[in-house]
């Protein structure tokens, strides 16, 4: 797929919270410490964040690089499967807090890890389609898994927030974008359970890699591209070896993906992991690069996209934080605090 | 439960939107309304203001009795800070420890969380404020 | 104007009483302050019941003190309300009882100050204590009047040089004199080495420089220069009386360390009397911390800014110093009664100007300095109480 009117991002910002637990921390509880980890740490929200507060300083971020005022916003769209409300959007109040109201769309995406890449890629279609000039995608989680859960090693915490609009004004222009999408039932929860399910092994083949896989393969099919062709590559990261294992499968080597592989460090951020990825490549790329780019979500599908570095960004990369100064600021907590933080102690 | 007394203060909570003066360039925060025997001309020459969320601490403390509805969040510290626009503001600070905090200490505006009121209550967003993350050039 | 005189007091040991009611607590004062009279006045003579109370909504259940407690008494039928001004209520009751005694309408006046605080637990203490702050910009933000204190005190801190012990003479002081109190909540003394090892409360104050809440009630007489001549006690006259205000939110302050209600009250209350505040044998403060009662002896004028923990350490809070504060234990020995503090204020000060001072008796006492506050310092109230004879 690629736009008639050329997008691109205008602006990038990046959130993880200050609170890390170690993997082996966990497994203290879990396993008397046996046994591997399938990250070394994740970030934890502190007591007074969830989605939206993430949200809100992401965008603030990427508002500050694009320099474009809030109101010129024509829309903001915030994916997550960690939404404060089952029901009120998270998006409304997103665009309350940027000064982006009140003639704006405000929505909330749902496709567990890949709900901030439909509000991307739909953010794409709005600026292709001369709706709107400007839109702002957000990618951001608080995700729960199960206590004792191999979900609980990696379930983490951040959020990403990308600018769109005309090429001509980006600091990365995106190229074409694909979308792979059937039902495969790998990850779920019900309405009204606190924590999903996963497949286990079912998560692995079937699910993410057929899924990001087939994404990927297509995108550089349709651009007659190579993995050579790309500096940097970023795939969806549950874990530190999915996203390893797939590069390497589809011929990307350790040195394009390692700078945008963070799940070792912070574990897997769902909506905003991807983008974070890209925002940390984009904290060091210098104009001309390529940056190869697939999500995935489960139940299930990948969307991937091809990205070009433009001039513009050196000028805009220092007006926010970069990611780098996010992964810095950490405070490890320990598990008795990390419960107490998730609420999961009857306090009052 | 309190539904209108929060929501009428968002610009305020999640933006830390004040007034400025149009001719003196005066910032206030929060927004007033007129006093008694001040002019329409006069009240209106105030504009909605959204403050940087820069400024210092003046003074801080941290509690550790609770009020109900904070009894989660305790200890927690909470801080006077001097806004680089001028006006005073009180709030909670917040990714930080007391040993941390210091008079004179930049900090930095964030939206949180400032109240959970129950599990069929709203969710209360507002500032609070933590020692800066890194300085940043600026730019709108 | 006529003369307005203290004809008779009562009041209960402040403390935790589980097994009795707002009701019985105010009885038993108002059933002293007859006594104390010798039933010189009778009920029937009771031109109105003036009830001081902070928190009756929140912690004890109650919203319609006057009519309750008026009949409650055998006062049925009389003018009787509530006034509510947070900590300051027990001084503006009696400011606005005054009014009414000395300009002719009423002889004799009661003023009843209680709280019950003891039928709810200590977090909804601490929300109902933040009722005194700004609502939407203070309190819901999780403020507490103990931080606000708490945050006046780093900064003076900061601004003069201290170091948080500075303020220990203020619960030292309070404590040495409650010792004796036999209405005091907290009966025994603190030292110096217990202050520096007491555990936080809200940084820089530890729990040895906050007061408690507690229950009790405390019960005033007010009448007119007839009615004492008849009543016979030794004659204690209000002098001088003011109440002013000032924002509820400390960052609205120009200047957060000068209290300017504080100022203004003293000031206007010391004129009317005709004093300075050098002619003050003996005060009562609104103490719950050491900082409050610095903040007020400076904005009252009687030390000079940045000086009251000198001042204090240099023995002048004491009962024999220049400015003897807490003589019956302050807000940290005798307890903090919410709204019913600023009545406890005026039954010690009277018997400190009767000479009859259970504990830290100021000897010769002629003129006392009454100082109410609600928040910190947003309303003030001030009176200058005079022994007359």
């Amino acid at each position: 797929m690629q736009p008639d009117r050329p997008v691109g991002i205008l602006g990038y910002g990046c959130y993880v919270p200050r609170y890390r637990i170690a993997g082996k921390e966990i497994a203290r509880v879990w396993t008397d410490g046996q046994g591997g980890v399938p990250v070394q740490s994740k970030s934890v929200p502190g007591p007074d964040e969830d989605t939206i507060t993430m949200a809100i300083e992401a965008a603030r971020h990427a508002l500050a690089r694009a320099g474009l005022p809030a109101r010129q916003l024509g829309g903001v769209w915030v994916g997550s499967e960690s939404h404060p409300y089952s029901v009120k959007p998270s998006g409304t109040i997103v665009a309350e807090a940027l000064g982006t109201t009140p003639w704006v769309s405000a929505a909330d995406w749902e496709f567990a890890c890949k709900a901030g890449s439909e509000a991307f890629t739909a953010s794409m279609g709005m600026v292709a389609s001369g709706m709107v000039n400007y839109m702002l995608a957000i990618g951001a989680d608080t995700a729960q898994g199960r206590p004792g859960d191999a979900l609980e090693y990696t379930a983490s915490a951040g959020a990403s927030a990308m600018v769109l609009g005309p090429a001509s004004e980006a600091l990365a222009i995106i190229e074409a974008t694909v979308s792979y999408a059937t039902d495969t039932p790998d990850f779920f929860r019900r309405a009204e359970r606190p924590y999903p399910v996963h497949g286990q092994r079912f998560t692995g083949e079937p699910a993410y890699f057929h899924h990001v896989g087939s994404a990927a393969r297509r995108l550089l099919s349709d651009l007659g591209r190579t993995p050579q062709d790309y500096t940097y590559a970023v795939f969806h990261q549950p874990n530190s070896k999915f996203p390893q294992s797939i590069a390497k499968q589809l011929g990307f080597t350790p040195e394009q993906t390692a700078p945008g592989l963070l799940s070792p460090q912070i574990g897997n951020t769902y909506s905003a992991i991807v983008f974070l990825g890209l925002s940390a490549i984009l904290d060091i790329a210098r104009p001309g690069d390529t940056i190869f780019l697939t999500s995935y979500g489960s139940g299930a599908g990948s969307d991937a996209y091809s990205v070009v570095v433009t001039d513009t960004l050196l000028e805009r990369r220092d007006r926010a934080p970069r990611t780098a100064d996010y992964l810095a600021r950490q405070e490890f907590i320990d598990y008795a605090m990390y419960v107490k933080w998730r609420n999961e102690l009857v306090v009052g | 439960m309190h539904l209108a007394k929060h929501w009428r203060q968002k610009a305020a909570y999640y933006r830390l939107e004040g007034q400025r003066h149009r001719v003196t360039g005066e910032v206030r925060f929060p927004a007033r309304q007129a006093t008694v025997g001040e002019s329409d001309e006069a009240a209106e020459a105030w504009e909605p203001f959204v403050l940087s969320g820069k400024g210092e601490i003046y003074s801080f403390s941290v509690v550790r009795q609770a009020p109900a509805g904070f009894e989660y969040l305790a200890p927690y510290p909470v801080a006077l800070v001097r806004l680089a626009e001028g006006p005073l503001v009180t709030a909670q600070l917040t990714d930080c420890c007391e040993d941390d905090l210091f008079i004179g200490q930049p900090v930095e505006m964030v939206t949180r969380r400032l109240k959970d009121t129950g599990k069929d209550g709203v969710l209360v967003y507002g500032y609070k404020f933590r020692p800066v993350l890194t300085q940043v050039k600026g730019n709108g | 104007m006529q003369n307005v005189y203290l004809a008779g007091i009562g009041a209960t040991p402040v403390g935790e009483h589980y097994t009795r009611s707002l009701i019985d607590l105010a009885l038993e004062s108002l059933r002293q302050a007859f006594v104390d009279i010798k039933y010189h006045a009778t009920p029937s003579q009771v031109g109105a019941l003036y009830v001081a109370n902070a928190m009756g909504e929140a912690l004890a259940g109650d919203a319609h003190l006057g009519a309750l407690l008026a009949t409650m008494a055998g006062f049925q039928g009389v003018e009787a309300f509530r006034l509510s001004s947070a900590g300051a209520s027990g001084g503006v009751a009696l400011h606005q009882a005054c009014m009414a005694v000395a300009s002719g309408v009423h002889d004799l006046v009661v003023i009843l100050g209680v709280e019950k605080v003891t039928d709810k637990l200590q977090d909804a203490q601490e929300a109902s204590l933040s009722l005194a702050t700004d609502s939407d910009f203070e309190a819901f933000h999780g403020i507490t009047v103990t931080s606000q204190w708490a945050m006046l005190m780093r900064r003076y801190m900061h601004e003069y040089g201290y170091e948080a012990d500075a303020f220990a003479p203020f619960p030292i002081n309070a404590h040495a004199n409650g010792t004796a109190n036999p209405e005091a909540m907290y009966r025994f003394p603190v030292k110096i080495s217990t202050y520096q090892k007491a555990s936080q409360i809200a940084s820089p104050l530890n729990m040895l420089d906050c007061s408690t809440l507690a229950d009790g009630a405390a019960t005033v007489l007010l009448v007119s220069e007839r009615l004492m001549r008849e009543i016979g006690n030794p004659p204690v006259r209000v002098a001088g009386r003011a109440l002013a205000s000032d924002t509820l939110a400390l960052h609205d302050r120009p200047d957060p360390l000068w209290l300017s209600a504080v100022h203004q009250s003293a000031r206007r209350a010391l004129h009317q009397a005709r004093m300075e505040p050098a002619d003050v044998d003996v005060l009562e403060l609104t103490d719950p911390h050491g900082i409050a009662a610095a903040l007020a002896l400076e904005a009252s004028g009687f030390v000079t800014r940045g000086t009251s923990p000198r001042h204090a350490a240099d023995g002048g809070i004491t009962p024999t110093g220049t400015t003897p504060i807490a003589t019956a234990g302050g807000y940290k020995s005798r307890g903090d009664i919410g709204g019913a503090s600023g009545v406890y204020q005026v039954v010690e000060l009277v018997r400190q100007l009767r000479g009859c001072a259970p504990s830290g008796q100021v000897p010769n006492a002629r003129v006392a300095f009454a100082q109410s506050l609600g928040g910190v310092g947003a309303t003030a109230v001030t009176h200058i109480l005079v022994r007359d004879d």
